[in-house]
């Protein structure tokens, strides 16, 4: 390295260290956010810089004289080599969606620096190397999906459990999901309106590209936006209107509606509904996040959450229950380690690379900017009033259903907010109550709009940003409940297919009502258990999620850890290996604490056993309110309880047989076989990172190319 | 020195790629890199085929949570 490289990575390493030192060390006082920043960006600075790089030469050894699959296959559709730059785009708005805003908001409980370092040092080693290095391997065999490279690398009963753990965990996040866009619309008409909105918006759309302008997508969208943009002005008319009443909506009539929903849309053609409405969301979704990051950057609010609360330690919080090891690290699971990245990684992605060098970049460059979203929900939750914070995300089971019980329960949770407080915070949005608006988008739309009216708008316009950032995370949620349910539907014909032939054909269908109707009403059942559970949905159903987002990652990384001992790199295997350990302990100690624990808080068998006995001594306990209560506790408890049990049992099961694949490789290396595509040149000379480097722009010079780069002309004989 | 022109040409090339806009030249461009005369289709008839792939395979084009 040259002197003056040295002095600037010394630089960036100094203003990391001294962020993370102001976060570590205030006590009592209240600190800017732009430390957060500091720890932040320094660090994944640093990690992008020389473990990210040591990872691509060292351990997967990319090679800039082999043809990737989209060299090689280029059929100018799906595959073919993309910009470096254009296909970070794409790669990063296909992994971050409404999960990093979601996890990181819940995790605030604990204080903001828990979920901090984990996130920061859980992208770094952990969720930056599982997408790169699966995005790696993936290219590598012509981007196959992980199941496939499951079943081809570890074999069939491993690849069958990974088949398995991807459909039960898709149901799960499909229901919690909907579950965050059930608790920030009930009994809001302003949202209901605008997020209704969006369904004839899209449809317009759809209609437009497919028959007035096909394949105008920029123009489209924007007309879009500026539709989106009136509907959550007009919102806000509505909701001041006499239709407001219509817009009103009960919890258990919004999850009819989101189930009818979520079935029309998977059966409707894709153009029509779900191909528009993915590129609204996108839009919208680069558009805010980097609003975001100007917003917070002008800003620079002050962090209001104490560094780490008394939860921590206790773990009896209100938002979720369990200490902090192991709960923070399954609450935060996007923007730290998100096993769902994974799919993504091996599915569109790798058809597009177009240099193995450029897998840094894209890989471990989109997943630190995902965790840079997540530090920033992590600021939105923090720099609201912690009793606000607290009232808006405790069930009401907790904190009753007024101002005065919400203020006295708060007191008793160590931070004080007066009822008078309480219902300004709700009249500044222009809602009707904020009290347990659990799920995290309420909170992380308080956070934003708190943000965005001081920089822009000023007061008057909170209420507009707080429906905007609702309207913002409940778009993309609709598009993956649509997606997802699209996905699991998939995944359910084929398997059905076997039984049934007809069911394999997509054309046939009743077989897609069937399947689509199936998927629907899994995620629809825990859906309507999570609105009606007594004890507060999000708290029962969110730790469920992370334990299965982490289960996937675990078969991800084992896969990886597999492929790498297979492919003679041993010696490196750790890369993936540790974060393999460090995410199994994890998601198994929470699995066998939602199982085993005797706290019936944390446990869920622990939980069913007290409200049995509540019911054979015929006794009501609180927060359940009658017998009907009783019984629904035990049914839940029963449910989450043995899903609890089944996914650490799958997780055993994919670990075990990846570990004998490894044993047998490592005992016999002349026995292993891997479905690596053999290496054929590559014609194509561009940079590995955003910006070429003085070598790679003489190349580029000497062939005639510009920063992009491509294919070397052939010399005309 | 890149004009204003050139700058502007190069933000609309980078829309175009983002959002997908710029699939349809690039699928012609491929069909006629290698045969001249080759039989394209349409624009609406790609767009259509397009989306309705990924009705046939959902996982395409999947995003995360």
């Amino acid at each position: 390295m040259a002197p003056r490289s040295i002095a600037i990575w010394v630089l960036v390493a100094l203003v990391g260290a001294i962020g993370w030192g102001v976060l570590a060390l205030s006590r009592g006082e209240e600190i800017s956010a732009a430390w957060m920043l500091a720890a932040a960006l320094g660090s994944y600075a640093i990690a992008y810089r020389f473990y990210s790089r040591f990872i691509a030469r060292r351990v997967l050894r990319v090679d800039k004289t082999r043809a990737t699959p989209a060299e090689r296959l280029d059929n100018g559709v799906d595959f073919h080599p993309t910009d470096r730059r254009v296909l970070f785009g794409h790669h990063f708005a296909a992994v971050a969606g409404a999960g990093p805003l979601v996890g990181p908001v819940l995790a605030a409980q604990m204080g903001y620096l828990p979920g901090t370092i984990w996130l920061v040092a859980g992208v770094i080693f952990a969720g930056a190397v599982q997408d790169m290095v699966t995005l790696f391997f993936s290219t590598r065999r012509d981007g196959r999906s992980l199941g496939q490279m499951a079943r081809d690398e570890i074999g069939p009963f491993g690849g069958a459990a990974a088949l398995v753990a991807v459909f039960a965990i898709m149901i799960i996040l499909l229901a919690v999901l909907a579950l965050v866009i059930v608790g920030a619309l009930a009994h809001s008409p302003w949202g209901v309106f605008s997020i209704g909105m969006t369904i004839p918006i899209a449809l317009f759309m759809g209609v437009y590209l497919r028959i007035l302008r096909p394949g105008r997508v920029t123009e489209v969208s924007l007309i879009g936006v500026a539709l989106l943009l009136l509907a959550i002005v007009a919102g806000g008319w509505v909701a001041e209107s006499s239709w407001a009443e219509f817009f009103t909506l009960k919890p258990t009539t919004l999850v009819l509606w989101m189930v009818a929903y979520g079935f029309l849309a998977s059966v409707l053609p894709v153009w029509l509904l779900l191909a528009p409405r993915d590129y609204l969301s996108t839009f919208m979704k680069v558009g805010t996040i980097a609003l975001m990051a100007v917003g917070v950057a002008v800003a620079m609010p002050t962090l209001k959450m104490d560094a780490i609360t008394s939860f921590a330690s206790r773990g009896d919080g209100p938002v979720f229950a369990g200490s902090m090891f192991p709960f923070v690290f399954i609450t935060i699971a996007c923007g730290a380690l998100s096993g769902f990245h994974s799919l993504v990684s091996s599915g569109t992605t790798p058809k597009m690379v177009q240099k193995e060098t450029q897998i840094r970049m894209i890989g471990y460059g989109s997943m630190l900017t995902e965790s840079f979203v997540a530090v920033m929900a992590m600021i939105a939750a923090c720099i609201i009033e912690p009793g606000l914070f607290f009232a808006v995300n405790s069930p009401g089971g907790v904190i009753g259903t007024t101002v005065q019980s919400a203020s006295e329960a708060v007191t008793n949770l160590g931070f004080t907010i007066s009822p008078e407080q309480l219902a300004q915070a709700a009249k500044d949005v222009e809602e009707a109550s904020l009290l347990s608006r659990t799920g995290g988008a309420p909170t992380f739309a308080l956070g934003m709009s708190e943000i965005f009216s001081s920089v822009f708008g000023g007061a008057s316009m909170k209420a507009f940003w707080y429906h905007f950032a609702i309207m913002f995370e409940a778009l993309f949620i609709l598009t993956t409940l649509d997606a997802g349910t699209r996905v699991g539907r998939f995944m359910l014909q084929d398997t059905l297919g076997n039984v049934y032939k007809p069911f394999k054909q997509i054309s046939w269908k009743p077989g897609v009502w069937i399947s689509s109707a199936l998927v629907v009403g899994a995620w629809g059942y825990f859906l309507w258990v999570g609105v009606k559970d007594p004890l507060g949905g999000i708290n029962q159903l969110f730790p469920l999620f992370g334990i299965a987002n982490q289960l996937l990652a675990a078969v991800a990384l084992a896969v990886c850890t597999t492929l790498l001992v297979k492919s003679g790199r041993l010696k490196w295997a750790w890369v993936t290996a540790l974060p393999l350990a460090w995410d199994v302990a994890v998601t198994l100690t929470a699995s066998w604490q939602k199982v085993f624990s005797e706290d019936p808080r944390v446990g869920f068998f622990a939980q069913r056993d007290k409200y049995q006995a509540g019911i054979d001594a015929d006794k009501v306990l609180p927060p359940a309110k009658s017998m009907e209560d009783m019984h629904t506790v035990v049914t839940n408890s029963t449910v989450d309880g043995v899903l609890s049990a089944l996914f650490a049992l799958l997780i055993i099961v994919v670990l075990v047989d990846a570990a004998r694949v490894c044993f047998k490789a490592i005992s016999s290396p002349e026995s292993v076989r891997l479905s690596e595509v053999a290496w054929t040149e590559s014609k194509i000379i561009a940079p590995a990172g955003f910006f070429p480097t003085p070598e790679e722009k003489a190349e580029l010079a000497a062939a005639g190319l510009d920063s992009g780069g491509g294919k070397v002309k052939e010399p005309v004989a | 020195m890149t004009t204003l022109r050139e700058r502007l040409a190069k933000v609309r090339h980078y829309v175009r790629e983002f959002s997908g806009e710029a699939a349809y030249d690039r699928y012609v461009a491929h069909a006629r890199g290698h045969d001249p005369d080759a039989e394209v289709m349409t624009r609406r008839a790609f767009e259509r085929a397009r989306t309705d792939a990924r009705e046939s395979d959902p996982r395409e084009g999947f995003r995360c949570c």
